[in-house]
């Protein structure tokens, strides 16, 4: 991983505008977003956030300091990197004739994805890993001409006890 | 009891203690006018001549009480008008509530007239803002709004409320006001590291902004200065954070701070900033500046630790109880002659620059109005030269008493921000600096004053041009005069005249001092047009991105 990528973990409230409100401030004090995929958890109430940036310290400081700032967000993580399962989920579609299915099928195999709609032409695979896995399997498949693809970003959580809760925040 | 969401804000409003508002009616409003009108002994609201005015107002009221300021706006063209004066407050952390109607929800999001998504649109210059759609959530979340404005850094915060939210009912029970969380109390491992780094020091400077004027910490700064013998800078947001006249206090630092102020702490081996955030404005060069210098940064709002200049120490939480934590703990520095060579960058000439005093200058106008006016009366300014004019040159010796806009810089601020210190103030003798930019801006609020009658004066010191850009094109543009020489026709006097205030016109001292006289022995609003020299400037001045080597002391 690049010295200068980090995720963030957040939990925000889940009420309208609250994403706008996260994605805005990056955009106007200039931060970078990679990937940002956002979901309710176990309480209704509160939705988690997780931000694939890039930056370097000074830019990572501020990222966190300046979300904190926001009264929606209740507490914000910056995720260890080697403490930190981080997966990512793609669907892909790839032209799957008679003479290459075979083969496609052998690099499903492989990166342990699955083949979730055959129909005579083309193929729809659901892959889930580390973003490294998936752009790996993505140019394994450009040689059979990829349909469409979509990805949703990454999503982590912190290894054993390392807990993001909104107790843990206010210390 | 069953009130409608109308009722319930004129309700919080009460419970807040809130008993001047400013604002303007309108189509998506006329339930909360209603209310208002039937509350008018409980709480007077100042009909301004447009919303950026009441905006400006509620801010001006705000910066005199240190209350949340309160704003009224119709939806659309109303919530739009006010968005200058809510950047404004966001700048300078203003506390203030706006309130905007809004179209019923049933039509919002389909271009209803008079429609606009205006927490959307504020969302970048507000703490927060809120759309309410259910009356039974209208109380909760102007007391939140009232809450988050006061607490921690100060700021704006808007609620928009939906014209059937206004008549819709709900069930009401009365709260007491809320009150001001300071935030996190300061970690005492910083404190203790802030102790030992400025026992390190020899030679520190203390850099003290709005911070310090926010959380009335006034006393603690003083006792500081003491307690390490050493001299004190402000930004110009902090200009009141100690009096004019106390011999510690250099004047303003920056791009048109004091010679000695600059040059101080440029020796200095410490910057202390306390309730001060860096502004490049503050800083010129931030490379040069903190070379040569260890930080130690006091303030609320953690974002700021590390945001413009890279700190050695950090103390975050509420200013005045930090600082009465280094005192209370025996704070000192390191012995030394650091105020013999403070005290011979004062008696330095350059420290010394004056405009001829025999003459009309901005210098003598200032000096003019000072002599006959108290210490704790409000001057209020606009934006441009006359602004920093006054920063340097009026001595302020009480907080407060300065109202400017500092962080956004929007000309057009004066009129409007004067008007609400003077009701902040019981309607109390109130100046206003002004120019003629940037009184043309927004002068359809002289209306507001003399419907009000209020005592509030205006010094208008015209120079026939926008003074501060003409300055930077003759400095930095080989005088290329660009739009910047105004030459109006208006005949500032006869305006004010016009509008049911008394003008008067001064062209040189003695008339300067007659028109005083006699305006200030008015109780109702009035305006002096003091003529100046279009090529009068703002010095001394350290270029954008400069250091005190590149100071310009000559026009």
């Amino acid at each position: 991983m690049d010295r200068d990528k980090f995720l963030l973990s957040a939990l925000v409230a889940n009420e309208a505008g609250v994403l706008t409100r996260v994605s805005g401030m990056f955009a106007r004090r200039g931060y970078n977003i990679e990937s940002l995929s956002v979901g309710e958890t176990e309480d209704p109430q509160i939705s988690r956030i997780t931000i694939a940036c890039r930056g370097d310290d000074y830019t990572q400081d501020q990222i966190v300091k300046q979300l904190r700032k926001l009264p929606d967000v209740k507490a914000v993580m910056l995720m260890d990197a080697g403490n930190t399962v981080a997966r990512e989920l793609m669907l892909v579609k790839v032209n799957a004739e008679l003479a290459t299915r075979a083969q496609i099928h052998q690099t499903v195999e492989v990166f342990r994805a699955k083949v979730v709609d055959l129909m005579p032409a083309s193929m729809t695979i659901e892959i889930t890993g580390e973003k490294s896995k998936l752009d790996a399997f993505v140019s394994n498949l450009v040689p059979y001409g990829i349909l469409e693809l979509c990805r949703t970003g990454v999503t982590a959580i912190g290894r054993n006890t390392t807990i993001l809760t909104q107790e843990s925040e206010e210390e | 009891m069953l009130i409608t969401g109308a009722q319930v804000l004129v309700q919080v409003l009460l419970e807040q203690q809130v008993d001047v508002i400013f604002g303007y009616p309108g189509g998506s409003v006329i339930p909360i006018y209603d209310e208002l009108y039937k509350a008018q002994d409980r709480i007077y609201h100042c009909t301004t001549s447009h919303e950026q005015g009441a905006a400006h107002a509620a801010d001006g009221y705000a910066r005199v009480t240190g209350k949340a300021g309160v704003v009224v706006a119709t939806s659309g063209p109303g919530a739009t008008n006010l968005v200058t004066g809510i950047a404004n407050a966001y700048l300078d952390s203003v506390p203030m509530v706006a309130i905007t109607g809004n179209v019923a929800c049933a039509l919002i999001g389909r271009d209803s007239f008079q429609e606009v998504d205006i927490t959307g649109v504020t969302m970048p210059i507000t703490k927060h803002n809120y759309i309410v759609k259910d009356v039974n959530q209208l109380a909760a979340t102007l007391r939140k709004a009232f809450k988050l404005a006061i607490s921690g850094r100060p700021g704006p915060v808007l609620v928009d409320i939906p014209k059937d939210v206004q008549t819709d009912t709900v069930e009401y029970e009365p709260r007491p006001p809320v009150t001001r969380n300071n935030g996190l109390k300061a970690d005492p491992k910083d404190i203790e590291n802030a102790l030992a780094l400025i026992a390190q020091a020899e030679r520190p400077f203390i850099y003290a902004g709005g911070g310090v004027v926010s959380s009335d910490a006034g006393q603690e700064l003083l006792e500081l200065a003491e307690a390490l013998d050493c001299p004190v800078g402000t930004s110009m947001m902090g200009r009141t954070a100690m009096p004019h006249s106390h011999p510690r206090n250099l004047g303003m630092t920056g791009m048109h701070g004091a010679y000695a102020a600059s040059k101080v702490l440029s020796m200095s081996d410490l910057i202390i900033a306390v309730g001060a955030r860096f502004s490049d404005r503050a800083t010129g060069n931030k490379q040069a500046y903190s070379l040569g210098h260890t930080v130690l940064h006091i303030d609320i709002d953690p974002a700021e630790i590390g945001k413009n200049i890279k700190e050695d120490c950090a103390v975050v939480g509420d200013v005045k109880h930090v600082l009465r934590q280094l005192l209370d703990k025996g704070v000192r520095r390191k012995p030394g002659d650091w105020y013999e060579q403070v005290a011979r960058v004062q008696e330095a000439p350059d420290n010394h620059l004056h405009m001829p005093e025999e003459e009309l200058n901005p210098q003598t106008a200032i000096r003019a109005v000072r002599a006959r006016l108290q210490d704790d009366d409000v001057i209020a300014t606009d934006v441009g030269q006359h602004q920093l004019w006054t920063a340097q040159y009026y001595a302020f010796e009480k907080p407060r008493t300065l109202v400017t806009s500092g962080g956004l810089g929007a000309m057009g601020f004066g009129l409007g921000a004067a008007i609400g210190a003077c009701f902040g103030r019981g309607k109390k003798r109130t100046v206003l600096f002004t120019s003629d930019g940037s009184f043309h801006m927004n002068l359809a609020e002289m209306a507001t004053a003399a419907s009000n009658d209020l005592p509030l004066l205006v010094v208008l010191l015209n120079n026939q041009a926008l003074g501060m850009v003409r300055q930077w094109q003759t400095l930095f543009y080989e005088c290329r005069y660009s739009n910047t020489t105004l030459r109006r026709k208006t005949d500032f006097a006869a305006l004010a005249d016009a509008f049911g205030a008394r003008g008067f016109r001064a062209h040189d001292l003695k008339s300067l001092n007659e028109a005083l006289d006699q305006a200030l022995a008015l109780n109702t609003p009035t305006l002096i047009d003091v003529m100046i020299d279009s090529d009068a400037k703002v010095l001394p001045m350290i270029p954008p991105g400069g250091t005190i080597n590149d100071i310009i002391m000559k026009g």
